[in-house]
């Protein structure tokens, strides 16, 4: 049965293994790690590992969440966090299994191409002497010689145009590019190579969206940066909140374009009443861009979805948030501090977190952390909370520290307080103070230190700059495997044989259909060419009589 | 602005195809029932003959067709041709209640859970009776009617959305493209799902001896087309959703790429969408390897089609991801 194994490569169970040598071994890995068996296994594999990596958060795409879990699972988090369940798509386990993937890919998508180029140069074939064997059967006797049905079933084969017959229309799918080997009065006919070709196209532009990838991977990088209103954002590395490059990224080589965001327009739903209330409906930025310092300014508009592109570096709005305006003054009423400061929105409603460093006070430097409340009503347990995203009822609640803000020069977080060198400022109650503050509001700090005011409110854009090389080749490689995986599925590899021998006066015509894998097309197949060379043979047949 | 006058009257063309469908389900099933005449059981062992060369014929699939097809003994299929006319009924109204979703909110009704459900039950009835005019597929009508009618008794209850508009991350002309053809995947997956099923149970069924057989396994046997041709079916249709379920993954990653700034960053729904698709992939892989026998293939199917169901069920509501737009 030759024909069942078209589809695959030779059965391993065959293999007796005698006393191999290293190349032997080596030999034997290869044969074992390309063989279909081990592919449709690691292609399992690869299915369950990339799980956890949807249960368990994910450090590339929130590294809170991950710290948070740490936090909370003290036990079981470090040893998950051990075997990368934490990175699990970048974790040498998960990368151990498409690596090897990858390599039974190439192993197995070279020695086909190879086969089935010459395959493709290959002569159909010669027709066995039982048709009747075949898995699809049929025959008839028509009045015209043999020599003249043999022809018939050769240019009905061949898709040559038959003049003046009607099956001409109904047939026309017979030029499907058979190709043909003849031996006497037996023909044979192969088509449907397409089919294997198009399989090599589909595992060859996996590797292509593969390599388009790690293209990606090595030269794209990516940087995030929150823009209050009315400011403006340069490209280079120093102009970046976070910048992720990758490894052979030139970070001097940078395009310099400049985006400042004029405006931004927010609307939530208002008109809902149930879960929908709330929800964002539209986010757009109105944007001022140069390509360079010195090009001209243009105006553009920046939306979700509609991200701006400078080259080859796009720029999308993936956030925003509210940044109060914030001034504070020493006791002899100086301003040490007059500026927008964003907060982070840390639920649906936008209530969220920042803090205001004051280095230049003096004698001891003064920090303001606490909450940004665009809606603000007083939550039983939880605080000061917010009801809506939109600006209902702004305030803020903050908490007063003096002492070193930055001690020993640690790097640290715009949003948070590095409170260890730092002392709580207490009410006269003896509590800890704590400010509620509307806009417009000014309150004195106590014991002199000065006084704090809420000028207004501004919103914030946080753009993100991708830059990502490789992208259009993955983009072309999914394409093209799109592309193969339909030829693989859809054409039908199929081989007739035609036999013609005579009877008496007339002609038996024997045809037979063999294809490679289910085909339920190849018993019409069988049919439709039997009753095309009948009808053709009847028509030359009264044709010549006449 | 929305219209919830015209959302409730979707809401209501839900509740009639609902109620459409129950009948069709009911009619299938009757349909199914018959399959054996009860006379036939009624009379001695010796008699039974008819009954066993039905049963017998799915033994060997080359054997003549089952005795409802028998010549000698034609059965009139008036409940199938009534289940039939329902499923149409029941397919039109649940087009006119995605019509008048979509223009309830003024936009494709893709954005939310309850509207994919609406939409993939639609995409199964549609797909169904596509199939239905090509070949003779009554016997799979139960199993299709009633995945659809407990999608749409899910959708209306559970899932269930108010008619509003769209997140600005959703605004965009992928989200026609991307998801619909999404849908159409899952609901061709849903039919070749059933069918999977089916043959599963078949091939059990035909590994027993007919002549002592319930009558319940004896309708069913006789109910269904031979393993092969089930296996057959399930097969084609596999064959035609890969291919969407691969352009669902592409223009998905091409549509991230513009809202989000990366084609492909393992979000939990990306993560599934890859998971469906590998193990479909392997299920394909499978079918083309001689090693494996269609019935082993045939539960790697099965798993594919229950990460779809996690895909959606479970992603959408419990796992955190930008993919959140279950609405709930």
């Amino acid at each position: 049965m030759t024909q069942s194994r078209m589809d695959t490569r030779p059965d391993e169970s065959e293999v007796t293994l005698p006393a191999l040598g290293p190349l032997g071994m080596l030999r034997w890995a290869w044969r074992q790690l390309t063989s279909m068996r081990t592919a449709l296994f690691l292609l399992l594999l690869l299915a369950i590992g990339a799980v956890p990596g949807s249960i368990w958060p994910q450090r590339n795409i929130d590294a809170g969440r991950v710290a948070d879990y740490l936090a909370s699972h003290r036990s079981a988090g470090p040893w998950l966090d051990r075997l990368g369940f934490f990175d699990v798509y970048s974790s040498p386990w998960f990368a151990s299994i498409y690596l090897l993937l990858f390599v039974s890919l190439v192993g197995c998508v070279v020695p086909r191409s190879k086969l089935h180029w010459r395959a493709m140069r290959a002569q159909p074939p010669a027709a066995p002497s039982r048709l009747e064997r075949l898995p699809e059967h049929g025959q008839l006797e028509v009045d015209a010689a043999p020599e003249e049905v043999f022809q018939i079933a050769r240019d009905v084969l061949a898709g040559r145009q038959f003049l003046g017959g009607h099956w001409l229309g109904r047939h026309s799918s017979w030029g499907r590019g058979w190709r043909l080997r003849s031996e006497g009065l037996s023909l044979s006919a192969e088509s449907g190579f397409l089919r294997e070709s198009g399989n090599l196209v589909f595992h060859t532009s996996l590797i292509v969206v593969i390599v388009g990838v790690a293209v990606g991977h090595l030269f794209g990088w990516r940087g995030d940066r929150i823009v209050v209103t009315g400011q403006s954002f340069s490209n280079t590395i120093s102009g970046y909140d976070t910048f992720d490059p990758g490894p052979w990224v030139n970070t001097q080589g940078l395009s310099p374009f400049i985006v400042a965001v004029d405006k931004l327009d927010v609307t939530f739903e208002e008109h809902s009443i149930g879960a929908q209330r709330g929800a964002p409906r539209d986010f757009t930025a109105y944007t001022s861009t140069q390509t360079s310092p010195s090009a001209p300014q243009i105006h553009q508009i920046l939306k979700v979805n509609g991200p701006l592109t400078f080259g080859g570096t796009s720029v999308f709005l993936l956030g925003n948030g509210y940044a109060p305006v914030i001034t504070v003054r020493d006791g002899a009423g100086r301003v040490l501090m007059h500026e927008a400061t964003p907060f982070l929105p840390q639920d649906a409603n936008y209530k969220s977190v920042g803090a205001i460093k004051v280095s230049a006070a003096s004698p001891k430097q003064l920090g303001f952390f606490g909450l940004f409340l665009p809606s603000e009503y007083l939550d039983q347990s939880a605080g000061p909370s917010s009801f809506f995203p939109d600006l209902k009822n702004p305030a803020l609640a903050l908490g007063v520290y003096e002492g070193e803000l930055y001690p020993q020069g640690r790097p640290q977080s715009v949003y948070t307080l590095d409170t260890q060198n730092m002392t709580q400022l207490k009410g006269a109650d003896g509590q800890p103070l704590r400010l509620l503050l509307k806009p417009g509001q000014t309150i004195a700090l106590p014991g002199g230190r000065g006084s704090i005011t809420f000028d207004a409110v501004q919103r914030w854009a946080g753009l993100s700059m991708r830059y990502d090389p490789g992208k259009l080749l993955a983009l072309f490689g999914a394409v093209a495997a799109l592309a193969g995986l339909i030829a693989s599925l859809m054409i039908r590899r199929r081989r007739v044989f035609v036999s013609v021998r005579p009877t008496g006066a007339r002609t038996v015509v024997s045809v037979g259909g063999l294809a490679k894998g289910e085909d339920p097309g190849l018993a019409a197949t069988v049919h439709d060419l039997l009753s095309a060379i009948a009808q053709r043979s009847a028509t030359q047949g009264s044709d010549t009589k006449a | 602005m929305t219209n919830q006058t015209l959302a409730q009257y979707a809401n209501l063309a839900v509740y009639s195809a609902m109620a459409v469908f129950t009948l069709a389900m009911i009619a299938f099933a009757l349909d199914l029932a018959s399959s054996v005449p009860r006379v036939s059981l009624a009379v001695p062992e010796t008699q039974k003959k008819p009954v066993r060369v039905g049963a017998d014929s799915g033994v060997d699939v080359l054997a003549s067709p089952a005795p409802r097809d028998d010549p000698d003994r034609p059965r009139r299929r008036q409940a199938a041709g009534i289940a039939m006319m329902l499923t149409r009924l029941g397919g039109v109204l649940l087009i006119a209640a995605v019509a008048m979703r979509g223009l309830s909110v003024h936009r494709p009704p893709l954005g939310n859970m309850f509207e994919f459900a609406l939409v993939g039950a639609m995409f199964v009835v549609v797909a169904f009776v596509a199939i239905s005019l090509r070949r003779d597929v009554r016997w799979l009508g139960l199993f299709v009617v009633g995945p659809v009618l407990l999608t749409l008794g899910l959708a209306i209850t559970v899932f269930y959305t108010d008619a509003s508009e769209l997140l600005p991350s959703l605004k965009s002309f992928w989200l026609v493209i991307h998801v619909t053809v999404a849908t159409i995947a899952v609901a061709l997956f849903t039919i070749a799902f059933s069918v999977t099923i089916l043959h599963l149970v078949k091939t059990w069924l035909e590994r027993q001896d007919p002549a002592s057989m319930s009558r319940i396994r004896t309708i069913v046997n006789t109910a269904l087309p031979p393993a092969r041709s089930l296996d057959r079916t399930a097969y084609g249709i596999h064959a035609v959703a890969f291919p969407l379920w691969t352009f669902t993954l592409i223009a998905g990653a091409i549509w991230a790429e513009q809202a989000w700034g990366h084609y492909w960053n393992w979000d939990p729904k990306e993560v599934w969408t890859f998971v469906i698709w590998v193990v479909y992939a392997a299920y394909l892989h499978a079918r083309a390897t001689t090693g494996w026998s269609p019935r082993a293939a045939n539960y790697l199917a099965l798993a594919g089609y229950g990460a779809i169901l996690v895909n959606y069920m479970v992603v959408n509501v419990y796992f955190v991801g930008q993919h959140s737009y279950s609405g709930m």
